[in-house]
């Protein structure tokens, strides 16, 4: 399958004045028509740098350093800010971390979703209200919503105003970067579904970010594993469950504490800092299979077995 | 049980809202509603609190603490008035019970190095007779905790990682050796790879000092891993407690099961099957309709009883309560009242 979008040795760097803060350092994927793709890690690992590299959202003091981010036949990285804009909404949408505070406080939602389709389309105005209405409703909120201010409504009724919104033009692809995270446990599972539809129901290629593996487990279908801004592992989500080949996937998965497992052990040591990452594999100072070439040589991304990498020495 | 370590009987928190320059009307939100529950003295337990936002978890650990002053209702530790006992000698009180919070990077003042909570904490419960034995026992503390003391004393707050300031906390209530701890969230801040080592070391301390902790969380995998009794709450009431496997595996109250039902679990091959339709409840109905079942309006199971009495928590099983007119016994305890 040719896929939808590609990265290819991604890296976005931010300046300060200790030099350069590598966030993202040389990653690489591809995204397949119609599947959602998940980007896992912890706090610090790049999920969010990369995301905005992507979406070319990347403000000063970052930049992007090397890298192509081909897309049907044109390369992100190549485009300017106009055809940038001419591409955002219509193909690429975004719901970013913290979206519920994403909303314009004093327009009511009608009105913001309104401005995104004329801004971006020639739509005239009652069409786009009719459109607004019904994308309300198919992602699950009442009609009355429209006419409401944000503070009117629960966050994760905001954060499906946000995923309506974000289908508004019916884009090929859609980027959630920790949609979830401060939500209740019901209210979650009621906006995961709800982006999970957005594939099922339109056909849209979705990229999703999150640093919770649960989440993961439910909606995604092939699923990156990144670690110190790179990426260490990459598989269908039953191969990275089931059998994790990075080390550090293995110690994430059973780091997990589930009501289905009665032990869960920490990763010992801590997540290296972006000024100075480790030399080698990154990863080899709290690794427990470290061998002497693990802190010389940093491993590249390899595939193992079709639809499989990882980034270890240990499957040469 | 004669004496329970906490005991808290019929505590209600109102909080008033409007009214503000003397305009429009004011109005009350009941956040802790009629709660009563105990934490055993013989047997130091990890009794977990769970609940959504806005269940009222936070407020009633504020209660417990002394922090906030109740509407109504009594606490007792060990059968003694906490109110009064507070106000006469909070110190002795703070021996007794301590907290840590959910934030590991707002409780450490930035100017000061970490050593200080530690320091403090000896001197104030004067711990040490002398500053060698204080040094000491902080050594001996950190690496009980699993921390190198010699990466971590004399640096500064943000020179450390949440889960590293969070364990501290650990330590600190190591060397103070109370017998409760309430603890508020305290690894919604810190990464997965580091939760587990905070987690397990919680569950250490149980055992080393024999030591009752109050863990408060909405997230029911943790609430599972950490706990040996759980109670839920739902819009300020307790719906069910019991022994914790028991409540997850087999709930007794509609809410849990929908809370049960909805907690991600992390295996592909186990995913949801049902879908949830969430009916958003609007502030304003739990203001004015509060004698009734406080689930009423999620409920799939509800009935005209339910939005016509409260129905009281009662054993229901062994060792289990809950608060739901699907029980017989509910109906009936609630109608004899």
């Amino acid at each position: 399958m040719e896929p939808i979008l590609a990265v290819e040795d991604l890296r976005v760097y931010y300046n300060s004045i200790y030099g350069d803060v590598k966030s993202v350092d040389g990653v690489s994927f591809s995204v397949n028509p119609k599947e959602v793709f998940g980007i896992a890690g912890e706090s610090g690992c790049g999920k969010s740098t990369l995301v905005e590299g992507i979406l070319r959202l990347i403000i000063p003091p970052g930049y992007i350093k090397t890298g192509k981010i081909p897309y049907k036949s044109t390369d992100l990285l190549s485009l300017n800010n106009e055809e940038l804009r001419r591409l955002r909404w219509r193909e690429l949408s975004y719901i970013p971390q913290g979206s519920m505070n994403s909303l314009n406080p004093v327009l009511r939602v009608e009105e913001q979703m309104v401005d995104a389709i004329t801004s971006h389309t020639d739509t005239p105005k009652e069409k786009a209200r009719e459109m607004a209405i019904a994308r309300l409703k198919e992602v699950g909120l009442p009609v009355e919503v429209a006419r409401m201010y944000p503070h009117e409504l629960s966050g994760g009724m905001k954060q499906r105003v946000v995923i309506a919104t974000s289908i508004l033009l019916k884009p090929s692809i859609v980027v959630a970067d920790e949609p979830v995270t401060a939500l209740d446990v019901v209210v979650q599972k009621g906006v995961l579904q709800s982006i999970a539809n957005l594939r099922d129901n339109y056909g849209i290629t979705i990229i999703f970010v999150a640093h919770d593996l649960a989440a993961h487990a439910e909606i995604v279908d092939r699923l990156a594993i990144m670690y110190a801004g790179e990426i260490a592992e990459i598989g269908s989500v039953y191969d990275i469950f089931e059998d994790p080949l990075h080390p550090y996937s293995k110690l994430l998965i059973a780091a997990i504490p589930s009501i289905e497992k009665d032990v869960v052990q920490g990763i010992p040591g801590l997540a290296p800092s972006p000024l100075n990452w480790p030399t080698g594999c990154r990863f080899h100072p709290r690794c427990p299979y470290a061998m002497s070439i693990c802190s010389t040589e940093d491993p590249p991304l390899k595939e193992t077995k079709k639809g499989r990498h990882v980034a270890c020495h240990k499957y040469k | 049980m004669e004496n329970p370590l906490l005991e808290l009987r019929n505590i209600t928190k109102e909080y008033l809202i409007g009214g503000g320059l003397g305009l429009g009307k004011k109005k009350s939100i009941i956040a802790v509603d009629n709660v009563s529950f105990s934490v055993s003295k013989e047997k130091p337990t990890i009794l977990a609190l769970v609940g959504e936002s806005g269940s009222g978890k936070t407020t009633m650990s504020r209660i417990i603490l002394g922090l906030l002053e109740p509407t109504s209702g009594e606490i007792l530790y060990e059968g003694r008035d906490v109110r009064n006992w507070i106000k006469k000698d909070r110190k002795a009180y703070r021996r007794n019970v301590q907290v840590i919070f959910q934030d590991p990077y707002s409780i450490y003042n930035p100017f000061y190095r970490v050593d200080r909570v530690l320091f403090k904490a000896v001197k104030k419960f004067g711990l040490a007779s002398s500053s060698k034995e204080a040094q000491n026992m902080i050594v001996e503390s950190m690496r009980a905790m699993g921390l190198r003391p010699e990466d971590i004393l004399g640096r500064y707050p943000h020179q450390l990682s949440g889960g590293e300031r969070q364990r501290l906390m650990l330590v600190r209530i190591l060397l103070i050796k109370p017998k409760l701890v309430i603890a508020d969230e305290p690894v919604s801040m810190i990464d997965v790879s580091l939760r587990s080592i905070f987690l397990n070391n919680l569950k250490d301390l149980r055992s080393r000092l024999k030591m009752s902790t109050l863990y408060i969380t909405h997230d029911l995998n943790i609430g599972h891993y950490i706990s040996d009794e759980m109670m839920v709450m739902c819009h300020g009431r307790i719906v069910e407690t019991g022994e914790t496997t028991s409540v997850v595996k087999s709930p007794l109250h509609p809410y849990t099961q929908g809370l049960v039902n909805a907690i991600p679990i992390p295996n592909p091959r186990k995913r949801w099957k049902d879908t949830v339709d969430i009916e958003e409840v609007t502030f304003k109905e739990l203001l004015t309709q509060r004698q009734r079942c406080i689930y009423t309006h999620r409920c799939p199971l509800v009935m005209p009883v339910c939005k016509e009495k409260i129905p009281v928590l009662i054993e229901v099983e062994p060792g289990r309560r809950a608060a739901c007119f699907l029980h017989p016994e509910v109906l009936e305890a609630t109608k004899s009242q």
